[in-house]
């Protein structure tokens, strides 16, 4: 399925992630999924979150820079090769990842992936037609 | 001495005069004409001229001969709206020579030396200067120019060059070079001719103890000729100017008043023999102290403190002036919010130089490639403006003050 990942510009300063985790937290947003890309000056914080569009607005009030992403999340298996299935789905339909990353859902004990591919409806197609359709809860 | 500039002078206001007209209307609007101008003394009746006029006028508003007369041009660094280009004759050319010759002369030059230019040649004065100024001394001249440590090491002890000349940063970076490479005791450098940038004296004693030379301070701007408008003796307590061709003044930076020797203030130079781009009264909007004390080294000509700051907002970084207007109109170009902060310091006697920029939406993605590609553009602009590379820092959005009344621009941590 797809969903909407927020991205968050990080400067590189001590305590940039906290402050902008204690936002969410204050607006009772639940962070499902959290991966951090850093360069050598400067990152970006990927979440997937339980109100996206809420997280967005309560992010750009406290002023911050962010964004909205659609991205592929999907279940997988949890044991070994679970990741290289999918990508390799993706791969031999000619979709290219810019970036995922994993995460296990504490209800379900089922792994999942959040894949960023440039069109997401296509990655999604692609991932249904090879059998991983089962939806993410949030 | 003053006979010799009186006489010089009067011959150069009448050649400005008749030949260069945006000078010419500023005497007429100060109401001024050349039979006033009698002697020396007289030289406060004469109007400023401003970076600012010579911006208006490029190229060619402030050359006073014919261009088939001028053999030569050089530049001073920055963008094409505060780029100054300077025109040279032959005889320019000449008595700037004569000016470098001095300098070197003066910190034990001869013919015997083999004098080691590491400024940069081009369009900066640093290396043509004293290229030329080594040529006149009969030294053996190495054009090196900027860059390339190794091989800069290599022909220092190939050649075994006596004299070097660069900026004090660069060679307190080719002393290190140099230990590290375990190369010291094949250097025979006796003496340094450093100058486009200013420096400590702490500095001084550490790259003369580190290169095992006597360090030498040069002073020069583009506009009257490039280096060797003055130049340091074996005294080390100040630079001698070279007043039978540049007279120096000092003037209040705000009322423009001239003012009395041992004042502090903006020094301001007339160019007295200058045949093709005879700048009078030129504000350098360096502030400094004359002296005409007696100076051990014999020479009775003025000296001028070592420049103490600067009137205007101009930074001197690594050798190059920047301003951070020039900053401000790439910001903008490149859709960043005119908001920024230079960061300056000095680290291991070598400037570091960073702009903190402001994110914006439109420059964010989520994909770090994405907002990279960004920071590279941004940086090239910033290089191709300034002809120096500043680190770029993105921060979060309103981080960085706002313009109420005069913002905050530079934190310069240099310790000079």
């Amino acid at each position: 399925m797809i969903l909407e990942q927020i991205s968050v510009f990080v400067e590189n300063r001590a305590g940039a992630v906290a402050d902008i985790t204690q936002t969410l937290a204050e607006a009772d947003i639940d962070i499902k999924a959290l991966t951090l890309a850093d360069t050598g000056d400067f990152g970006v914080l990927r979440l997937i979150v339980d109100a996206p569009k809420k997280a967005l607005a309560v992010l750009k009030l406290a002023g911050s820079v962010a964004s909205l992403t659609p991205v592929v999340v999907t279940s997988m298996g949890n044991e070994p090769g679970s990741v290289a299935k999918i990508a390799r789905a993706l791969a031999d339909a000619g979709v290219s990842l810019e970036y995922i990353y994993a995460f296990v859902a504490r209800e379900a004990g089922s792994a999942y992936a959040v894949i960023r591919v440039e069109n997401a409806e296509a990655g999604d197609a692609v991932l249904l037609k090879a059998g991983y359709g089962e939806d993410f809860k949030l | 001495m003053r006979a010799l500039q009186t006489e010089r002078l009067v011959k150069q206001v009448k050649h400005t005069y008749e030949n260069v007209v945006p000078y010419r209307k500023k005497m007429q609007e100060k109401g001024v004409e050349p039979g006033d101008i009698t002697s020396i003394d007289d030289l406060s009746k004469l109007p400023f001229v401003n970076k600012d006029d010579l911006r208006d006028e490029y190229p060619h508003g402030f050359r006073a001969v014919p261009l088939e007369d001028c053999v030569r041009i050089q530049s001073t660094s920055g963008t094409t709206g505060r780029r100054v280009v300077a025109f040279y004759t032959q005889a320019d050319v000449d008595l700037w020579d004569e000016c470098c010759a001095r300098a070197i002369v003066a910190a034990g030059g001869t013919k015997e030396d083999v004098v080691h230019v590491s400024y940069g040649y081009g369009l900066f004065t640093g290396g043509p200067g004293l290229n030329g100024g080594s040529h006149k001394v009969g030294s053996l001249t190495l054009p090196m120019s900027s860059g390339n440590t190794e091989r800069q090491i290599q022909f220092m002890t190939d050649l075994e060059s006596t004299i070097l000349c660069c900026t004090p940063s660069y060679a307190a970076f080719l002393a290190e070079a140099i230990h590290e490479a375990g190369l010291i005791d094949r250097i025979k450098l006796k003496a340094g001719i450093f100058g486009a940038e200013a420096w400590s004296e702490e500095m001084r004693r550490n790259i003369e103890k580190n290169l095992r030379i006597k360090a030498y301070d040069i002073y020069g701007l583009t506009e009257t000729s490039g280096p060797g408008v003055s130049f340091e003796c074996e005294e080390q307590t100040g630079m001698h100017v070279n007043e039978d061709h540049f007279f120096a003044e000092i003037i209040d930076p705000d009322t423009g008043e001239a003012l009395p020797e041992g004042s502090k203030g903006e020094i301001v130079f007339t160019s007295l023999t200058k045949q093709a781009f005879p700048l009078l009264r030129y504000r350098t909007r360096d502030i400094c102290v004359l002296s005409r004390k007696e100076c051990s080294c014999g020479r009775t000509l003025v000296k001028m403190a070592k420049p103490m700051g600067r009137t205007d907002d101009m930074l001197i970084i690594r050798g190059v002036n920047v301003f951070p207007s020039q900053i401000e109109t790439v910001l903008l170009n490149q859709g960043y919010p005119a908001n920024y902060l230079i960061i300056l310091d000095r680290v291991n006697f070598t400037d570091t130089f960073e702009v903190q920029v402001e994110m914006t939406e439109e420059m964010f993605s989520d994909e770090v490639k994405f907002i990279e590609k960004k920071e590279s553009e941004l940086l090239a602009a910033l290089r191709s403006m300034l002809g120096i590379s500043p680190a770029v820092k993105l921060v979060a959005p309103r981080t960085i003050a706002r313009s109420e009344g005069k913002a905050v621009r530079v934190v310069d941590k240099r310790k000079i």
